[in-house]
């Protein structure tokens, strides 16, 4: 048996790492004092089961052990559906205990403002790193002047359509005006392929598609000021008008009752032939070519083609979902969890989640839309333009609190369907003003 | 001979008696204490709550932002809100309409179950099913079932040849009302059952034997002796079913989310859009507590009907 000594029993402990860096026990008995090495701190991230599987994959299998090499912090990562993510934040800020980090959607961080804290030094040296944050990205992070949460990136939707359905009946490009989409719609429906779009109430395309559209006939919930509510209007009641028919010639009518998952299984059975969605159905239809296919027999994924939405009298618009790093005001790992947030959303370490969601998202900063991986697929190339060209809820005011709740309360949503369900236009309209007016005073 | 007095003592003086012994055997000391744990736990998870639900109702609390006191300016405000008044039509619709059919259904059932028949254990334990299976778990099969454009209903009905295009179960407002009221009936109908045939099995079996001599048929078997001495059994569980109801959350969160339009949309789900999407807490307590007046006085009436009935 050789004769081992202290010295190489301690380099091949655990131990001996830091032993050997701060010289031994000799060094550490020398000194006089306890040796005083940072313990490990865990940082909890809660976030939303994300659409792109494969992305939630990295940051487990992945990131997570980087950051433990890197900072020295555990990362507990912790997913959950989306739709549940604000009663978390609701119990979690009540009682004042919870996940140090929560990714909020949308303009979460405006509602629970009081309750984040300040970290417009990350964000500041992040956005000056990366060329800046886009306007709508700063636009749901900022309260007071000072920056409420860590922009992450930015989601958007674009209509997926089936190509040679169009082109079939004579469309070689998408319809950009609404009244081309009607027509193909009719034609299309006619032919058992309608387009297919949600008035029900969830929380992502049903705002997603209603929006931008009432955005594009010059409708708005209110003026510049934020507090004038000026949603009742001519362009808003020609917006209905034509949503009731666009609906009954081109649209699915269950689509009243589709929540976000209904349009993607829509589209890869092949009932509807266009939808606005984000990426999800496109990289579904790629992931399993054999599963999703035409009625040739043909991978599914080859035929389809993303397209913005189509222009109005008020132009053209989509309504983007930021997402955004939320450090939570009761957090005792307030060091620890801004050191993780500067870290993970510095450039390195973005790139490789940025990367498995294959244009799925945006980055929340300019710099990403040089990124590679906007070459990998030309298909996939429209969703990188899309945060210059949106607009947030609750325009043309700020996107605060009370956008917030026009939007959880479904008022834009629940005017176009009221009107789809057989209320007069002007009734609609005037309904939802109202309750808006509710809403902003 | 020597004796042993070891077990021979008198009971009164056999046992030491210590201070907390002899504290318990006053009635009024025991009654405290084995009152104690429910007390607390009432309170705990009752009262405290309820009260604090009070105390958010009259803030301007919301979500991180404890609020100041406002009087019944959330009450004011929530009775303006159309989107509350078509909840409260919507529950009271609900409820109504999903009781009578509990009622019916869960008696003709409970009747059928009274008798003896082969596999009548196995049966009475199946029908239970609908009622223990999660509600969540049910009512996601459910919305499959019902689903626009995939739903086996309607290719079933389609395969039948008695429709031609598509019905829109959980889209057209109306039916989607009837959809959650179908599920609610589909899940309460067992409680019925089996409270109703435990009511029954109550009733003596001379008594129907004594009106069938009388010449009674069956139908005024039913009307004059198995009818008035089900009915304290069937008020309470009516109340219960009520309660129970009025508050119902996940069937409809799950089917349709309050939607389309709001032609779902009941109290409790109007409470949770309100307090949790939009973290106006205030509100939502407001809301929930705009079933307590409700509650009180169906509670109120049916106790003082019971009351009546059994005194009768």
């Amino acid at each position: 048996m050789a004769r081992i000594d202290r010295r190489r029993v301690l380099k091949i402990s655990g131990a001996g790492a830091v032993a050997a860096t701060t010289g031994g026990i000799a060094a550490i008995l020398a000194s006089g004092r306890a040796p005083a090495y940072a313990q490990a701190s865990t940082v909890h991230w809660l976030r939303w089961s994300d659409f792109v599987p494969a992305s939630d994959q990295v940051l487990r299998n992945t990131i997570a052990p980087e950051c433990e090499k890197a900072l020295g912090t555990k990362l507990n990562l912790e997913m959950v559906n989306a739709n549940d993510i604000q009663a978390r934040i609701t119990s979690a800020i009540q009682s004042g205990s919870g996940p140090d980090i929560i990714l909020g959607l949308n303009n979460w961080p405006q509602l629970y403002t009081q309750s984040l804290a300040d970290v417009s030094d990350v964000a500041e040296d992040l956005g000056k790193a990366q060329g800046g944050y886009y306007e709508i990205s700063k636009a749901v992070a900022t309260a007071d002047g000072k920056w409420i949460g860590v922009p992450w990136c930015v989601g958007g939707g674009l209509v997926a359509y089936r190509k040679s359905w169009f082109d079939e009946i004579g469309c070689t490009q998408f319809p950009d005006t609404w009244d081309a989409l009607r027509d193909a719609g009719k034609r299309l429906k006619e032919k058992g392929r309608p387009i297919g779009q949600t008035l029900g109430h969830t929380f992502g395309d049903a705002p997603g598609f209603w929006y931008p559209y009432l955005w594009s006939w010059g409708g708005k919930e209110v003026e510049p000021d934020g507090k004038t509510v000026a949603l009742n209007s001519k362009e808003t009641v020609e917006s209905v008008k034509f949503a009731v028919g666009f609906w009954k010639d081109a649209c699915d009518e269950g689509g009243l009752a589709w929540d976000d998952s209904s349009n993607n299984r829509a589209f890869l059975s092949g009932s509807i032939s266009a939808t606005n969605n984000g990426a999800s159905i496109y990289l579904e239809a790629k992931r399993k070519p054999d599963t999703y296919q035409t009625d040739k027999g043909t991978p599914m994924y080859q035929d389809i083609l993303h397209a913005p939405l189509p222009k109005g009298p008020g132009g053209q618009f989509n309504l983007p979902g930021p997402f955004t790093d939320m450090l939570m005001g009761y957090s005792k790992n307030q060091k620890p969890a801004k050191d993780f947030l500067r870290w993970v959303s510095s450039k390195p370490i973005f790139e490789q989640w940025f990367t498995s969601q294959q244009g799925y998202t945006d980055g929340a900063t300019l710099v990403w839309e040089e990124d590679k991986v906007w070459g990998a697929d030309p298909v996939m190339l429209p969703f990188r333009d899309l945060p210059r060209k949106g607009r947030l809820m609750g325009y043309a005011g700020p996107p605060g609190r009370a956008s917030a709740e026009a939007q959880t309360k479904y008022i834009i949503v629940d005017m176009y369907a009221k009107a789809v369900q057989g209320m007069p236009a002007e009734d609609a309209v005037k309904w939802a003003h109202e309750e808006l007016v509710k809403i902003y005073t | 001979m020597t004796f042993t007095f070891a077990a021979a003592r008198p009971y009164a003086g056999a046992p030491r008696r210590g201070p907390l012994t002899r504290l318990l055997e006053d009635e009024r000391w025991l009654a405290v204490a084995l009152l104690l744990p429910t007390v607390l736990l009432l309170g705990l998870f009752i009262a405290y709550p309820f009260v604090k639900g009070v105390e958010l109702s009259v803030t301007d609390a919301k979500v991180g932002v404890p609020g100041h006191f406002v009087g019944l300016q959330n009450f004011e405000q929530v009775w303006n809100d159309g989107i509350f008044r078509v909840a409260v039509w919507n529950t009271c619709v609900y409820t109504a309409v999903t009781t009578v059919f509990k009622l019916v259904l869960g008696l003709w059932l409970a009747l059928l179950l009274n008798n003896n028949f082969k596999g009548k254990a196995f049966t009475r334990a199946f029908i239970l099913l609908p009622f223990i299976i999660p509600t969540v778990l049910s009512t996601l099969a459910w919305k499959w079932m019902f689903d626009p454009t995939f739903s086996v209903i309607n290719w079933l009905l389609y395969q039948l040849g008695l429709i031609r295009t598509r019905i829109n179960w959980l889209g057209d407002p109306n039916l989607a009302l009837i959809s959650v009221i179908i599920v609610n009936v589909w899940r309460g109908v067992p409680f019925y059952a089996i409270s109703l045939l435990a009511g029954l099995q109550t009733i003596s079996p001379e008594l129907h034997e004594a009106a069938a001599i009388d010449g009674a048929r069956a139908w005024q078997r039913f009307r004059h002796v198995t009818w008035p001495l089900l009915l304290p059994v069937t008020l309470v569980i009516v109340l219960f079913s009520v309660i129970q109801t009025f508050a119902d959350f996940q069937l409809v969160y799950v089917l349709t989310g309050g939607g389309p339009a709001n032609a779902t949309q009941l109290f409790a789900t109007y409470a949770y859009q309100l307090g949790i999407g939009t973290g106006l807490l205030s509100e939502g307590a407001t809301i929930s507590l705009a079933v307590f007046p409700v509650l009180l006085l169906v509670v109120i009436v049916q106790l003082l009907y019971i009351r009546r009935v059994e005194t009768h």
